[in-house]
């Protein structure tokens, strides 16, 4: 890629990333690392990662265009450059993933001074883990019915409901809470916390994990009863919660104003975590089919080349959003990222269990399972990111509400 | 070499794009161009070549001819990314003229080497040119060709699906020797030369057949044996250009189908309310949006990275032709009634996207030659 487009201080950065990097990675672990920050299992894994992280954000890549006060990097127009550095070195992936994509962000947009200043630092250096409750059983693709209730008590809030599909909640510090504070209004009747799991635990919390359909752990539903908020850990003003909640889902669905430091998924065992296209070429090369290779029938060749084809227009299309004369509504691309995104995940992954055939019926524990396995557990855990983040039938009215202004469906 | 993270879109482009734009709205508006290329449902209208050649004149003026002829040779030498921008506005517009042909021409003769200076000489002053080589089965492989060269260097033969024949002044006729496959300048008013306008259903543009007998070559512009190549270094180019133009025109059936969805009332609600209309509308967009990077990355790699330009084109056109198959099947399918009938102006869109699809090797065809690429020929793995 061509870097004649970048400001003096971003070729200065991408300079010290990869000096950083050419010997900055952690040790291979001794254990196997999970796939994602959804997957993350054990608290081994888990020290692992933060450790990294923690390594990472102490060398500037993590955080770079926040400002320094708040443990950024104060530089612009950086971490998109880090994360393609990080990537390109094979990097393991962040843990503290909701507080980057998600919370900091929104605390950034929307905190006091002094909010930003004490929670900021420590969710950049993945000292403080954090967590989303958004959903609840009531309110999944309809998010704007939240029940859960915050209502005054003296000075503080008292907090009484059930969130749910809660990534990484039974290691969190933090959760941002989403709760009703007006039973009489619907969008503008929410009310937007920080809230201090860890220490409600046996306060007011419970934390249940949530089995998935693959048998994994790594998301939970979380009760609150009677639990205590002090009025500082609001964010923005009572009543606004809709309006800060669009900024943390901008942000998740990678529509957002500002780029959330990510890295690969390297470092594990190189075979287990490539779930890209490209693997569809060299899995088709050892699967057969009527006892010739599956890269030789032609069905499969043209399936496969269609999810080549996705796989480089996903990549171009984010090579275009940072073009503005090639882009006619500022939120057109950054909206179909997760729509987009989770679907050719999800297809990729379908059509690997289609050339695996009869193999793919191996679960991950069985020897003979090729690739480990990773293929039909990867296409069931794909559903994870097709329904998370507002589903993508409802992806599909937002763009068709916001960028080709049809009439609101609901 | 390296490839510039803005595609090399730079202001020029963006002002071409923005010019392209604006004299299109102006003088090739929806309505006018109906009017000019739709007045006659008659069967006979079919096989008549029908634009406007006022407005010609004025694409003439700004020195389109001469965007991708370099400057040494009289033109504006800018890349395909620019080039790409300035089809997408003629696709958009729906715009019926012998540009993109010449556009397309141009690379070829390009890849000719000096042989086509001169050539490129008159392109840049306002010369229109086709590819004429293509054989009646239609295929796109380089050495497909009906035309023969004799011993006196006399063309005779039949170039079929030639494109914009009606409008142009001369073509590159591909011919077969002995010595190989030739590339051949021939004015088309040249003796022995007929042109048979094909009955076609597009109303944008015109085709024909193009019958030689015994007709002398203005110029040879690849010698036997040296045409394929030519061809070859040419189509990505080629490709690009007419997924360029599919993306266009693809934006136009989206926002013109957006716009009905939002105005149309049934049920007592706008259209567009209803999911059903909706999901599909989005899914038109996010296709779109996929073929249009990929073009821009075709005309870099093409600009930038010759080695994987053929690739990139490839993926281009195979993502802009099944996205122009989609566009235009809602298009009319979510204008209800309306949209099934002659008045409207989505026709025109919808024939020129089916005539694009198939142009240089439809979806299917450029994903089987990817897949030889990217996979390896059927039998190559033991």
């Amino acid at each position: 890629m061509n870097q004649s487009s970048e400001s003096s201080e971003q070729a200065a950065f991408r300079a010290h990333c990869k000096a950083w990097l050419a010997s900055g990675l952690p040790p291979r672990p001794g254990f196997r690392l999970p796939l994602g920050p959804l997957e993350i299992a054990t608290r081994e894994q888990l020290e692992y990662l933060c450790a990294w992280q923690k390594a990472a954000h102490a060398a500037g890549l993590v955080g770079c265009d926040y400002p320094r006060e708040y443990g950024g990097g104060g530089l612009r127009d950086c971490q998109w450059i880090a994360n393609h550095e990080l990537k390109a070195a094979g990097a393991p992936f962040f843990p503290n993933i909701v507080g980057l994509g998600m919370a900091a962000p929104t605390i950034f947009h929307h905190g006091t001074e002094a909010q930003k200043r004490r929670l900021l630092p420590p969710l950049f250096a993945a000292d403080e883990i954090w967590c989303q409750g958004f959903s609840e059983p009531g309110a999944g693709s309809d998010l704007a019915n939240v029940q859960a209730l915050a209502e005054r008590d003296g000075e503080g809030w008292r907090v009484n409901g059930h969130k749910v599909w809660t990534t990484l909640a039974h290691f969190a510090t933090w959760m941002i809470l989403l709760c009703r504070t007006d039973r009489a209004r619907k969008h503008d009747g929410m009310t937007y916390f920080v809230a201090p799991i860890r220490d409600g635990v046996g306060r007011g919390v419970t934390i249940r994990p949530l089995v998935k359909m693959t048998g994994e752990l790594g998301f939970n539903e979380v009760f609150f009863e009677d639990y205590p908020i002090a009025d500082d850990l609001r964010l923005d003003e009572v009543g606004r919660g809709w309006a800060v909640a669009m900024t943390t889902l901008l942000h998740e669905r990678g529509a957002g104003s500002l780029v959330t430091p990510s890295a690969g998924g390297g470092l594990g065992d190189d075979s287990e975590t490539t779930l890209g296209a490209a693997g569809l070429v060299e899995l088709a090369k050892r699967s057969y089919r009527h006892g010739k290779p599956a890269s030789d029938d032609p069905r499969l060749r043209d399936a496969i080349v269609k999810m080549l084809i996705r796989e480089r227009a996903f990549a171009q299309n984010e090579r275009r959003a940072a073009v503005p004369a090639l882009v006619d509504h500022p939120l057109r691309l950054p909206l179909q990222h997760k729509l987009t995104l989770s679907e050719l995940l999800q297809d990729t992954a379908r059509l690997a269990c289609e050339i695996e055939g009869m193999a793919a019926t191996l679960h991950q524990t069985d020897p003979n399972a090729p690739a480990g396995g990773r293929w039909p557990h990867a296409y069931m855990n794909s559903f994870g990111f097709t329904i998370a983040a507002g589903s993508n039938e409802v992806q599909r009215n937002i763009l068709g509400e916001r960028v080709l202004r049809l009439a609101k469906s609901k | 070499m390296t490839r510039p993270h803005d595609f090399g879109f730079d202001e020029t482009a963006q002002i071409l794009k923005g010019t392209a734009r604006r004299l299109l709205q102006d003088h090739c508006a929806p309505e006018a161009l109906h009017r000019l290329v739709a007045l006659d449902a008659g069967p006979a209208r079919a096989s008549e070549c029908v634009w406007d050649e006022a407005l010609w004149r004025r694409m003439l003026d700004l020195g389109w001819t001469a965007v991708a002829v370099p400057e040494r040779l009289g033109g504006f030498g800018m890349g395909l990314v620019a080039i790409a921008g300035l089809v997408e506005e003629l696709g958009r517009a729906a715009a019926p003229s012998p540009l993109i042909v010449t556009l397309c021409a141009t690379y070829v003769a390009l890849a000719c080497g000096p042989a086509a200076d001169e050539l490129l000489r008159r392109i840049a002053a306002g010369l229109s040119v086709s590819l004429a080589g293509t054989d009646r089965r239609g295929s796109w492989e380089a050495e497909h060709t009906e035309v023969t060269v004799d011993a006196n260097g006399r063309l005779s033969g039949t170039a079929w699906f030639v494109q914009d024949a009606g409008k142009v002044g001369a073509l590159i006729v591909k011919a077969r020797s002995a010595q190989g496959l030739g590339l051949y300048l021939v004015e088309v008013d040249a003796t022995g030369v007929t042109i048979v306008q094909d009955a076609i259903l597009d109303l944008t543009r015109d085709q024909a057949h193009v019958v030689l007998r015994e007709v002398v070559p203005a110029q040879v512009l690849a010698s036997p044996g040296d045409g394929a190549r030519a061809l070859v270094a040419a189509e990505p180019a080629i490709l690009t250009i007419i997924a360029a133009d599919m993306v266009g025109a693809g934006e136009w059936q989206l926002q013109t189908t957006a716009e009905y969805a939002r105005t149309r009332v049934q049920f007592e609600r706008p259209i567009g309310f209803f999911q059903a209309v909706k999901h599909p509308l989005v899914d038109m967009m996010v296709q779109l949006d996929a073929a249009r990077s990929l073009v821009y990355d075709a005309a870099c790699a093409f600009d930038h990275e010759p080695e994987s330009a053929e690739v990139c084109a490839r993926m281009a056109k195979a993502a802009a032709s099944d996205a122009a198959a989609y566009c235009s099947d809602r298009s009319v399918q979510l204008h209800g009634g309306i949209g099934f009938t002659w008045e409207c102006f989505v026709q025109l869109w919808f024939k020129r996207q089916r005539h694009n699809e198939v142009l240089y090797g439809d979806a299917a065809h450029q994903r089987a030659v990817l897949a030889d690429r990217l996979l390896g020929r059927i039998g190559a793995t033991a």
